[in-house]
């Protein structure tokens, strides 16, 4: 059943913001198209909906969500510089992809070429067991790969990504030797864990929301324990400098004029400071992020030092 | 579970909602190109002003809608609306060459809705049992059943099994263009920007099938499709006497639809082409698959439709979305504030109830609405001049392809595609092994791969390959499809011989 009563007041909220920004500032007068450079259902597909309908109804004007899926997003990265650069067009980008993909090989675009306004969430690294594991905690899994090196397999979400970042960063603060099992998006990875194919997974704490009390979290990868899983620990807590996961937000090409970059900035500022969008990312286990342009040169250079020397390491970059 | 939830799913908006969830699902499955996943993405910002039952009820009429709408252009133009009906063009395209493009329209329709109807039945009353079916297959478990896949070609290319083989061993290659999937190398782009989003599935279906019946409708001056003339009554009825009889294959072929639809990492399109394999070596020796048997069609298409239902199990009991379209369902239902997984069964019941029995209700309105349509669309394609077909169809393949991922590359790799698929045929190798290997390659070198790392991890690599029964079994299969075609050459062979002893008549 339709819920007339909030479609109007959706539709006179619209009318009367777009007075009122036609009014003061033109930006924006008609939609914004956010591309998302992955296929829909995924996490990045799932964070831009979240925001969708607040934009409509702060600004006025829909934002168009489409994709360009495609290597992993580099398709999408790649053709950003030669969109246009008026500020309706948007697109999803993801870390650490843009510092590992370039750093890697040609892939049509370097880190430097993502003009990235606004990183709005992440979804924090967590190792994830079933209920039934024998690990109830995160000392015995450390206890078992130290007896059985390289036998403890842990699924996670393709290779050189957060998650495989992850387990590399985590195997050397430990001192222990895991098999990390690549499979295609997180759905794949958790299907694996759950089905015992592996005997735990690197994955985000969204996987503990949507599992619920099929799965246990051993620990994630936050500054303080997220409001969801109290009795979660967070990986500092335990001895270990493990903060990060996927970090999401979005980019304009690079020549869009910086007043609209702002403009763009404050407004996906306004989204995230909105009590009832926090809620909704928080409930689905998403960790919030308010980096807008003005600290984002800071923010992606401690990102990509971290990843990049992790991926080195590692022998991801050759 | 109760008569309250039937009650919630047949108001009048939900029945509306479902109406025109399966009429747009259809039309929009129908253009190749125009996918289930872009159907159903498409429309869920509108779903997001709805209650969320409603909502589910929509998308689902959708999706069920559009996997039968892919069986009109596999039917009438060789073309899959979407990849779930590749096994419908195997026999559907020489159906309606011949004149009977109705009646296969109308034997899809029927075997759509009944494989709709058993997957979701088993969604109502088996999902929390079968949901741990996803779990029980395992990397090697995918990688046998894209082996097991991959033995089709020996029986779709009878007579010419070595070119079927390298048209197999073809696509195989083309599925390696790009990011490889879980080892993250770019392979065979030849150093392109624009190679690295590799071939996209859909885009290659619509060259390799589309483009050469273009060519040839513009290089023969004969009609598109044949049609008697004298305006014949419409062959539902004829249709549905062909379908009962074959009610066996029609459950067999559901069975299979609903358990591939479980798993996470197999689509329709692998289902369909399962199903079909099964109906093939089953077949009764006067069956010739390939050349227009109905049987053909109804095990694709029924197995294609509870793919829906089977795929919701997962995605509803696990929060794990069992095919693409799912994984955008989910992502709706996530900003609606639902949370799937057991909880949503035992806690929430009454919006999955209401979502099953809108399943339900857009399944069964798919008979009237998919034989209308279905109608509507033989006429068209039979009566329109080719002047206005070829142009048309032209169009929208370009459209159809760009559409999938906005790329205009895409259309100049079906173009190639679709040029070199024409050549080939020239010279007797057909599309489907070309295409069977670019939808299973992949499947089956991520099993691989996995299985390997994890075997190796715990020592015990060959355990890992042939130690699991669910593998052994699907192992068994494999031989069997295989070999069938020999015993039962040598039988046929035999039998030959002993009415050629008995002086008996020939063969009809």
């Amino acid at each position: 059943m339709l819920r007339l009563k909030s479609v109007k007041t959706l539709v006179i909220a619209s009318a009367v913001s777009l007075a009122a920004a036609t009014g003061a500032l033109a930006f924006p007068d008609k939609a914004i198209e956010y591309i998302i450079p992955f296929g829909p259902g995924g996490e990045s597909d799932i964070s831009a909906r979240f925001q969708q309908p607040f934009f409509k109804d702060k600004f006025g004007q829909d934002l168009v969500v489409s994709y360009k899926p495609g290597g992993g997003g580099a398709v999408g990265w790649a053709q950003l510089n030669s969109m246009a650069g008026d500020g309706y067009t948007i697109m999803g980008i993801n870390l650490p992809h843009i510092v590992i993909q370039p750093a890697q090989k040609d892939v049509g675009y370097t880190t430097e070429d993502i003009n990235a306004f606004y990183m709005f969430h992440y979804t924090p690294d967590a190792i994830v067991v079933t209920a039934d594991s024998p690990y109830q905690a995160l000392e015995d899994l450390i206890a078992d790969a130290k007896a059985n090196p390289g036998a403890l397999t842990m699924s996670g979400s393709g290779k050189a990504t957060a998650n495989h970042l992850a387990q590399i960063r985590f195997d050397k603060m430990a001192g222990i030797k895991t098999t990390y099992v690549p499979f295609k998006g997180t759905g794949a990875s958790t299907t694996a864990n759950l089905g015992k194919q592996v005997k735990a997974q690197w994955g985000y704490t969204t996987v503990g929301a949507a599992q619920g009390d099929a799965v246990r979290m051993l620990a994630v990868a936050m500054e303080e324990r997220h409001p969801l899983f109290p009795d979660v620990p967070t990986f500092k807590e335990l001895g270990f400098e493990m903060v990060g996961g996927a970090y999401r937000g979005m980019a304009v090409p690079k020549d869009t004029p910086a007043d609209t970059v702002k403009a763009l900035s404050d407004m996906f500022g306004e989204i995230n400071a909105d009590e009832a969008f926090r809620k909704q990312m928080l409930d689905g286990g998403f960790a919030l992020l308010d980096v807008g342009a003005d600290g984002m040169a800071e923010f992606m250079k401690a990102r990509k030092d971290e990843y990049v020397e992790a991926a080195t390491e590692a022998g991801l970059l050759n | 579970m109760d008569f309250e939830h039937l009650a919630n799913a047949l108001t009048l908006t939900n029945l509306a909602l479902a109406l025109f969830g399966v009429v747009a699902g259809t039309v929009i499955g129908s253009i190749p190109g125009l996918s289930a996943t872009m159907a159903v993405a498409v429309l869920v910002p509108i779903t997001f002003a709805m209650t969320p039952a409603s909502a589910l009820i929509l998308l689902g009429a959708i999706y069920t809608g559009a996997i039968y709408g892919g069986a009109y252009s596999a039917i009438l133009l060789n073309t899959p609306g979407t990849p779930s009906a590749i096994g419908t063009t195997f026999d559907g395209y020489p159906m309606a060459k011949r004149g009977d493009g109705d009646l296969a329209v109308a034997i899809a329709c029927y075997a759509s809705v009944f494989g709709g109807m058993i997957g979701a039945l088993a969604l109502l009353l088996l999902a929390p049992p079968l949901s741990s079916v996803a779990l029980a297959f395992g990397p090697v478990e995918y990688l046998w059943l894209s082996i097991f896949g991959l033995s089709l070609i020996a029986s779709l290319s009878t007579g010419n099994v070595l070119k079927g083989l390298a048209g197999g061993a073809f696509g195989l290659l083309l599925s390696c263009v790009g990011v490889a999937e879980i080892s993250a190398d770019i392979r065979l782009t030849f150093g392109s920007p624009t190679m690295i989003g590799g071939i996209e599935v859909v885009g290659a279906l619509i060259g390799l099938y589309c483009i050469p019946v273009l060519i040839d409708l513009v290089a023969t001056p004969e009609r598109h499709l044949k049609v008697d003339k004298g305006g014949r009554a419409v062959r539902f009825r004829e249709g549905a006497i062909i379908a009962w009889r074959s009610r066996f294959n029609l459950l067999r072929s559901s069975i299979i639809g609903t358990l591939i639809g479980i798993l996470p990492g197999a689509g329709g399109s692998v289902a369909g082409l399962v199903a079909y394999s099964e109906a093939k070596r089953t077949a009764r020796p006067d069956q010739k698959f390939g050349e227009g048997e109905p049987d053909g069609i109804m095990a694709t298409e029924a197995a294609n439709n509870a793919t829906v239902g089977g795929g919701f199990i997962p995605t509803l009991v696990l929060g794990i979305p069992g095919t693409p379209p799912d994984a955008v369902i989910l992502g709706a239902l996530l900003v609606q504030g639902v949370r799937t997984g057991p909880t949503l069964f035992e806690g929430g019941g009454s919006i999955v109830y209401t979502f099953i029995f809108g399943l339900f209700i857009a399944t069964i309105l798919m008979l009237p609405t998919g034989l209308l349509i279905g109608r509507y669309a033989y006429k068209t394609i039979v009566t329109i001049p080719k002047t206005i077909l070829v142009p048309s169809v032209g169009f929208m393949t370009i459209i159809g392809t760009f559409a999938i991922r906005n790329s205009i590359s895409d259309v100049i790799i079906m173009i190639v595609l679709g040029t070199v698929g024409w050549v080939l045929s020239r010279f007797g190798f057909a599309a489907s092994p070309i295409v069977l290997g670019l939808i299973l390659g992949p499947i089956a070198e991520q099993g691989f791969v996995q299985a390997w790392i994890i075997g190796e991890a715990t020592g015990n690599l060959a355990g890992m390959f042939f130690g699991r029964p669910i593998s052994l079994a699907i192992i068994a299969f494999t031989i069997l499809s295989l070999l069938y075609p020999v015993i039962q050459g040598r039988r046929a062979r035999k039998l030959l011989d002993m009415q050629a002893g008995s002086n008996a008549k020939t063969d009809d």
